[in-house]
C-alpha cells in the first residue's frame, strides 16, 4: 500500500532540510542556556526580590504551551508600532529569529529548573569544606559547584535537548522550511501525506535517537565518580519536565 | 480592548481545549496501561511491540504524529470507501494526543508497577485470584498512588499539547485566538489574552491533581 519510490523521490529533498532543524535546535539550546544559568541562580537565591520574579517567570513559561508562545512573539509584536519601527524590526519580522526567541526563552525556563535542581543538591558540607579553604564564592562555584552540578544535571538536560529538537517542529506553522515545513510542502506537491509524513518521522526518529545514544556516551564519560548515578537520579526525579 | 462576542469564541475555545483533553486523557490512560502491563507481563512479541511504540513516539515531533493521523486517515479512508472522507479534526486529534499520551504514561504505569512490592502478587495467587483479578483488584489499587505525581504532569503536558491541534483546523482556544486576532487586527492582545486562559487552565489542573494527590494518599504515610 506503502508508495516506496515516492519515499525515495521526496527523501533528498526533506534531508536537504535537515540543516535547519539543526541551526534551529543548536541556537535555541544556545539562548536557552544563556538565560538560564542565571535565572537558575537567581531562583535559587535567598533574597525575595530576586528569586520570586525568577520562579514567577518559570511558572508562566511553564503554564502556556509553546506554540502560543511562538505566534505571541511572531504575530503579537507586529501589533506596535514602536516594534516596528524600532532597530530590530529587521529581526523580529523574520520568522527564524521569532523562533529562536520563543523558544529559547522557553527552552531557558526548563533549562533554568535543571540547573537549580542540580545546584541544590551539591552537598552542604562541599560548601564548608571550601569556605574552610578561604575559596571566594566566586571560586567556590566555578571549582567546586559548577563542574559538580554540570554532571548531576546531564541526563535531565540531555532530555531537554531532545525535547528541543522536536520542538523545531513548530517552525513550520510559521512559514520556516525546517524538516516539517518541506514536508507539508512535499504533500502539497504530491498529494500524499502518509509516504511523506513517515519518510519524515523515520528522519525524525533517526537524528532523535543517534542523538540520545550520543550523549548516554558523554554522561558516562563524565559521571564515572557518581557511582550508580545516584545524584543525577536524583535530578532527573526532582526535575520533572512538562 | 477586545470586544465581548470575541470573548464568548475564546471561552468556547477552552472549552473545546477541555473537551479534547479529557477525551484524549480517558483513552490515552487506558492506553498507557495496557502498554505498561504488556512490558511487564506480556510476552516477547507483544513487549517489543510496546517497547518500539515508546521509543517511536519519543523520538518522533508531535505535529507529525497529528499531520499523519489527520491526513492519512483522510487518505486511508477515501482509499478504503472511494468517496472523498474529511475526517473530523476533534476525533483526528483526540485519537493522535491519545497516542502519544499513551506511550509516555505507558513507562509511568510500567515503573509504578514494578514498584509494587512482589509480596501483593504472591499473596493475591495464594489467595486464589486469578492473575487479571490480582492486576485489577489488588495491583493496579497500589500502583495508581505511586503514578499519580508523573501521571499529573503527562496530563499537564496533554493540556498543552491540544495547542498543536490547531494546526489541523479544530478550533480550540488556539485556534480561537488565531481567527480573532485575524479579525481585530490586535494579535498581541488576543494571544495573552489566551495565555492568560491557558495559565488558568494549566493552574487548576495543577490545583486539582494536588487535591486528588492528598485524597488517594490519605491513611498512608
Amino acid at each position: 500500500m506503502l508508495d516506496f519510490s515516492l519515499m525515495a523521490e521526496v527523501l533528498p529533498q526533506l534531508l536537504a532540510s535537515v540543516p535547519m532543524t539543526g541551526r534551529l535546535a543548536l541556537l535555541i539550546l544556545l539562548l536557552g542556556m544563556l538565560i538560564a544559568i542565571p535565572l537558575a541562580y537567581a531562583a535559587n537565591a535567598k533574597a525575595p526580590w530576586l528569586r520570586r520574579p525568577a520562579n514567577g517567570y518559570i511558572l508562566i513559561i511553564r503554564g502556556i504551551p509553546s506554540l502560543l508562545q511562538v505566534f505571541l512573539i511572531y504575530y503579537g509584536l507586529g501589533q506596535f508600532e514602536f516594534v516596528r519601527h524600532s532597530y530590530l524590526w529587521p529581526v523580529l519580522r523574520d520568522p527564524f529569529w521569532c523562533l529562536i526567541l520563543a523558544l529559547g526563552l522557553n527552552s531557558a525556563a526548563y533549562t533554568a529548573e535543571i540547573i537549580a535542581g542540580a545546584l541544590r543538591l551539591v552537598p552542604k558540607g562541599l560548601l564548608e569544606a571550601s569556605a574552610a579553604l578561604g575559596l571566594s564564592w566566586l571560586q567556590t562555584q566555578l571549582k567546586v559547584v559548577i563542574p559538580l552540578a554540570f554532571r548531576a544535571a546531564l541526563p535531565a538536560y540531555e532530555n531537554e535537548i531532545i525535547l528541543t529538537v522536536k520542538a523545531t517542529s513548530l517552525a513550520s506553522t510559521i512559514t520556516l522550511l525546517d524538516l516539517t515545513g518541506a514536508a507539508r510542502l512535499a504533500v502539497s506537491d504530491t498529494f500524499a501525506p502518509y509516504e511523506v509524513f513517515l519518510t519524515a518521522g523515520c528522519i525524525y526518529f533517526c537524528i532523535t535517537t543517534s542523538l540520545s545514544w550520543l550523549l548516554r556516551r558523554v554522561e558516562q564519560r563524565v559521571s564515572h565518580w557518581d557511582r550508580g548515578g545516584a545524584l543525577a537520579k536524583r535530578v532527573k526525579s526532582e526535575v520533572v519536565h512538562a | 480592548m477586545i470586544a465581548s462576542g470575541y470573548w464568548v469564541q475564546l471561552l468556547w475555545g477552552a472549552l473545546v481545549t477541555v473537551g479534547v483533553t479529557l477525551a484524549s486523557l480517558l483513552i490515552g490512560t487506558i492506553l498507557g496501561i495496557g502498554i505498561g502491563a504488556a512490558k511487564i507481563y506480556a510476552g516477547k512479541p507483544a513487549r517489543y511491540a510496546a517497547e518500539a511504540y515508546t521509543a517511536i513516539v519519543r523520538g518522533v515531533p508531535d505535529l507529525i504524529v497529528i499531520y499523519l493521523i489527520y491526513f492519512g486517515s483522510t487518505v486511508a479512508l477515501t482509499k478504503l470507501t472511494g468517496t472523498y472522507i474529511d475526517v473530523n479534526g476533534f476525533a483526528a486529534g483526540v485519537f493522535a494526543l491519545s497516542l502519544i499520551f499513551g506511550a509516555y504514561a505507558g513507562d509511568i504505569f510500567r515503573g509504578a508497577i514494578q514498584l509494587v512490592p512482589r509480596g501483593q502478587s504472591e499473596a493475591a495467587s495464594a489467595l486464589g485470584l486469578t492473575r487479571t483479578a490480582a492486576f485489577i483488584k489488588v495491583i493496579l489499587p497500589q500502583a495508581w498512588r505511586i503514578a499519580l505525581p508523573g501521571y499529573g504532569n503527562l496530563t499537564i503536558i496533554l493540556l498543552k499539547q491540544t495547542s498543536l491541534i490547531s494546526v489541523i483546523g479544530l478550533e480550540e482556544l488556539l485556534r480561537a485566538s488565531s481567527v480573532i486576532a485575524g479579525a481585530t487586527r490586535e494579535p498581541f492582545f488576543v494571544y495573552a489574552a489566551a495565555a492568560v486562559v491557558y495559565l488558568a487552565l494549566t493552574t487548576s489542573a495543577t490545583f486539582g491533581l494536588q487535591r486528588v494527590r492528598t485524597f488517594v494518599n490519605r491513611g498512608i504515610a
